[in-house]
C-alpha cells in the first residue's frame, strides 16, 4: 500500500509510521535547539494555513515549521468572512487548488472537514484539528514529549482528564498512545465521556484519585465555558473541586508523574497554576517546542511523498 | 383504448393470488385475472414470460419537493421516478412549504397527482399547524378534503398532551396519527447513532433510546385514548420489541420501516458519506437484523421508501452540516427484494408489505388485483440484476444511500388505470 498523501488522522496509522514521524521530529527538535535548521528543504513550496477556527498557537506553530524549512507560508483565516457569504468548503477547496499550493493545513470546527477537502485538492492536507474528531499533530507532539522524558511509551500509564467528549486531542492521543503500547485511562464526569469510549481500549474513571493512581503522565484537557452553559457540568467551581488538577490531586499519581496540557489553559478550572508552572513536573512549555519539531517532520514527510512537481 | 391482456405472468396479490396466469384490462380496470385465462379477440397481448405481475406499489411515506422545494424535485419528476420504481400510489408527507395544514392544499395535492396521469397522491394532513408541534390542525376538515392520515412529517410530535389530544380527536374522523418517533431533545444536534462509530468519527450521537422513548410513550397514549398510532421508519430492535408487545396486548398500533434500515447499517457513513446520513440515523448491524426479522414476523406492517429528495448542495458539506435524507422511489422494490433473495422474507410477504398492507393503513382501495379495481400494475423480473448509480436514477433527485449497490429485481412495466406509464 502506498504511503498516504495526507495526514488526516492518527486512527489507521501503524506503529512504524508513527515511530518514523517521531524519530524525524526528534531530529528536528535537536536541530531547532542548535539553530542549524536546514532552511531550503521546502524552498519553492507553498504552505497554506487554512483556519476556519481561531487558533493562534497551532497556526503559529505550523507557520514557524514551514518557514524553518524554507516554504512560502500563507495564512488564511476564513472563520467568518467567506462562510458568511455562503461560500462552501468545496468552493474554498477549488479556489485553493487553483492556486497550486503544496501543503494545506486545515483547522475546522466540523468533524471530517479536512477529509472532505482532501478529496477535492491536489495538495497534501494536514488536519490541524477537526471538530471533535482528531488533532493528529497534537498527539504526535505529546508522544514525542513523553518519549523524550521516559524513553518509551510502552507500558506507561497515561491519564487523560476532563472533557473527553468534546476533545479531538483526547481521541488522537487514545489512538496513538494505545498503538504504541501505553495504557490509557480517561478520567472525567459521565456527562463528558463519549458513548462507547471503552471500546477504544481504554479504562474509564470518574474520580481523580482512582484514575490518577500510579499514573506516569497526567494529561489535562481544556474545559470550554460552553459546557457549563449546556448543563454538562453544573459549575466551574464544582468541576474544579472534583476534576481539577492541583498539587494535592497530583499526589495520587506516581511521585515523578509529569503534567501535560494541550493549551490554552483555563487556569483555576481544570488546572492550578502551582502545577502548570512547576518546572519539575510540567511539560507544557516543552509541548509547544515539540509542536514545531513534529510539524516540521510532518511537512517534510508529506512534501517528499507529494506527486506535485516543483 | 386502454384494453390489454398480460399473458404468462406470475400473478401475485397475496393472499388471494400467487401463481401463473393472465390478466385482462378493460377500460382501465381489471376485468379478469387468473390461471387458464385466454386473451379475448382484438385485445393487444403482452407476453410476460413468467415475470411477476403485482398491484402497483403503494408507498406510504414520501417527501415531495413540491410545494416549496421545487429545486430538489417537482411532482412531475417524482412521478417519473415512482413509475420507474413500479409505484402508482404514494402518500405525501405534509411538512412541505407551505405545510399541508389546510383543506385546500390537500385538494391541490390530490389534483396535482391526477395531472401526472401516472400517480395517485394521497396527502397526509398535518397534525399541527405548520407542522410546528404547537396547535392542532383542522384534522376534521383535512380528513373531509381527502387526507388519508395525519402526520407532521419528519417532525416528531414531542408534546405529550398534544399527542394525547390528537390521538383522541382523530378517532372521530378516522385516519391514523403517524409519528416520527424520535425524542427531539435527546436527538438535538445529533447526526449518527450514538456509539463507537460516532465517537470515533467525532460526530454528535443520537441514542437509540430517543426512538424507544417516544414509541413507549405513544403506545401508552394510544391505550389511554383508544386512538390509532402508526410509527414511521422504525429502526431499532427495541422499537420492534415494544410494538410487538403492544400489538399482542391489543393496542391499535402499526408501523413501517424503510429499506435503509433493513439493508444498510451505520458503517455506510464511514468515510463521511453524506448520502448515508438519514433520519433516523443508520443503526448498528444488530438493529438491522432485528428490523429484517420484524419484517418477516409481521411486527412491521408495511415497507415505505421514506423518499426525501435533496439538491447536491444539501449533501456536499461536512457530515454534520449535510441535510439528512435519501431518495428511495426507484430502489424501493429491488432493495426489499434483496431480503427475499437472501431468504429472510417470502416473496408474497414482501409484495404484501409494498401493496395491500400500506393501502389498508391509508384507507385506500389501491394495492390489489381484485376484479373491478383500477388497473394499477407493476410487472417486474425478480432476478434481473442492475446497479444503483447516483446520477443515473430516474427523476431529478439523486441522493440515494444505495449508491453503488448491486441489486436484483427490475421493473419491466408500470400501468396506471390501464395506461402504460413506464417500460
Amino acid at each position: 500500500m502506498p504511503a498516504p498523501r495526507h495526514l488526516l488522522a492518527i486512527q489507521g496509522l501503524s506503529p512504524p509510521e508513527i515511530t518514523a514521524l517521531l524519530d524525524l521530529a526528534e531530529a528536528y527538535a535537536l536541530l531547532n535547539r542548535s539553530g542549524k535548521t536546514q532552511r531550503d528543504l521546502l524552498r519553492g513550496r507553498t504552505l497554506i494555513n487554512l483556519f476556519f477556527e481561531d487558533s493562534t498557537r497551532t497556526r503559529t506553530s505550523f507557520e514557524l515549521a514551514g518557514k524553518r524549512l524554507g516554504a512560502d507560508v500563507i495564512n488564511m483565516s476564513v472563520s467568518t468572512s467567506s462562510v458568511n457569504k455562503g461560500e462552501t468548503l468545496i468552493d474554498t477547496a477549488v479556489t485553493l487548488n487553483a492556486m497550486n499550493c503544496d501543503l494545506l493545513v486545515v483547522r475546522h470546527n466540523q468533524s471530517g472537514a479536512p477529509a472532505l477537502l482532501a478529496r477535492k485538492v491536489d495538495a497534501a492536507v494536514i488536519n490541524a484539528g477537526d471538530g471533535t474528531h482528531e488533532h493528529p499533530t497534537q498527539a504526535l507532539l505529546d508522544a514525542l514529549t513523553i518519549r523524550r522524558h521516559r524513553g518509551t511509551l510502552e507500558g506507561l500509564v497515561v491519564a487523560i482528564c476532563g472533557d473527553i467528549a468534546h476533545s479531538r486531542v483526547a481521541r488522537s492521543n487514545i489512538y496513538l498512545l494505545t498503538t504504541l503500547g501505553a495504557r490509557v485511562r480517561l478520567v472525567g464526569p459521565p456527562t463528558l465521556m463519549p458513548a462507547a469510549i471503552s471500546e477504544l481500549g481504554v479504562e474509564i474513571f470518574h474520580e481523580m484519585p482512582l484514575g490518577l493512581k500510579d499514573a506516569d503522565i497526567v494529561m489535562m484537557l481544556r474545559l470550554q465555558r460552553e459546557r457549563m452553559a449546556a448543563g454538562l457540568v453544573p459549575s466551574a467551581r464544582e468541576f474544579r473541586h472534583f476534576y481539577g488538577l492541583d498539587a494535592q490531586t497530583l499526589g495520587f499519581a506516581k511521585p515523578d508523574a509529569l503534567v501535560m496540557h494541550p493549551g490554552p489553559m483555563n487556569r483555576g478550572v481544570e488546572i492550578d497554576s502551582a502545577v502548570a508552572d512547576d518546572p519539575a513536573r510540567s511539560l507544557i512549555a516543552e509541548q509547544v517546542e515539540m509542536g514545531v519539531a513534529v510539524r516540521m517532520a510532518v511537512l517534510d514527510t508529506l512534501a517528499r511523498r507529494s506527486t506535485r512537481n516543483v | 383504448m386502454s384494453d390489454l391482456f398480460i399473458a404468462g405472468a406470475h400473478l401475485l396479490d397475496p393472499p388471494a393470488l400467487d401463481g401463473s396466469g393472465g390478466l385482462l384490462v378493460r377500460d382501465g380496470r381489471i376485468a379478469a385475472r387468473g390461471p387458464g385465462l385466454a386473451a379475448p379477440d382484438g385485445v393487444p397481448v403482452l407476453e410476460a414470460d413468467g415475470a411477476v405481475l403485482c398491484p402497483g406499489l403503494v408507498d406510504m411515506r414520501v417527501s415531495l419537493g413540491e410545494p416549496g422545494f421545487e429545486y430538489r424535485e417537482t411532482i412531475a419528476s417524482a412521478a417519473a421516478a415512482a413509475a420507474a420504481g413500479g409505484i402508482t400510489t404514494l402518500a405525501a408527507l405534509p411538512d412541505s412549504r407551505p405545510a399541508i395544514d389546510d383543506p385546500a392544499l390537500v385538494r391541490l395535492l390530490r389534483a396535482r397527482g391526477e395531472e401526472t396521469g401516472s400517480l395517485t397522491i394521497l396527502p397526509y394532513g398535518a397534525v399541527t399547524k405548520r407542522c410546528e408541534g404547537r396547535e392542532m390542525a383542522e384534522l376534521g376538515l383535512l380528513r373531509e378534503a381527502g387526507a388519508s392520515a395525519f402526520s407532521d412529517g419528519g417532525h416528531a410530535i414531542a408534546d405529550s398532551r398534544l399527542m394525547r389530544l390528537a390521538l383522541a380527536y382523530a378517532r372521530v374522523f378516522g385516519g391514523r396519527i403517524v409519528q416520527h418517533p424520535e425524542d427531539p431533545a435527546l436527538a438535538a444536534g445529533g447526526c449518527a447513532t450514538e456509539g463507537e462509530l460516532a465517537t470515533r468519527m467525532g460526530l454528535p450521537g443520537i441514542p437509540a433510546a430517543a426512538e424507544a422513548i417516544l414509541i413507549a410513550r405513544d403506545i401508552r397514549l394510544a391505550r389511554l385514548t383508544g386512538g390509532a398510532v402508526h410509527f414511521a421508519h422504525i429502526s431499532t430492535a427495541e422499537s420492534a420489541a415494544l410494538i410487538r408487545r403492544a400489538k399482542a396486548e391489543g393496542v391499535d398500533v402499526t408501523c413501517d420501516t424503510a429499506p435503509p434500515y433493513f439493508d444498510l447499517n451505520e458503517h455506510a457513513i464511514a468515510d463521511w458519506r453524506t448520502f448515508a446520513k438519514l433520519s433516523p440515523p443508520l443503526r448498528p448491524e444488530s438493529d438491522r437484523q432485528a428490523i429484517a426479522a420484524a419484517l418477516a414476523d409481521g411486527t412491521i406492517d408495511a415497507v415505505a421508501s421514506d423518499h426525501l429528495p435533496l439538491d447536491p448542495d444539501d449533501k456536499r458539506l461536512t457530515f454534520a452540516q449535510a441535510s439528512p435524507g435519501g431518495t428511495g422511489l426507484a430502489t424501493l422494490l429491488a432493495v426489499t427484494l434483496a431480503q427475499v433473495h437472501g431468504g429472510a422474507l417470502p416473496l408474497a410477504r414482501a409484495i404484501h408489505l409494498l401493496t395491500r398492507a400500506p393501502a389498508r393503513l391509508l384507507g385506500s382501495p389501491a394495492g390489489t388485483l381484485d376484479e373491478g379495481a383500477p388497473a394499477d400494475l407493476c410487472l417486474f423480473a425478480p432476478d434481473r440484476g442492475w446497479q444503483v448509480q447516483s446520477g443515473k436514477l430516474p427523476g431529478k433527485a439523486q441522493n440515494t444511500p444505495f449508491d453503488g449497490r448491486a441489486l436484483e429485481g427490475r421493473v419491466l412495466g408500470t400501468w396506471k388505470a390501464g395506461r402504460r406509464v413506464f417500460g
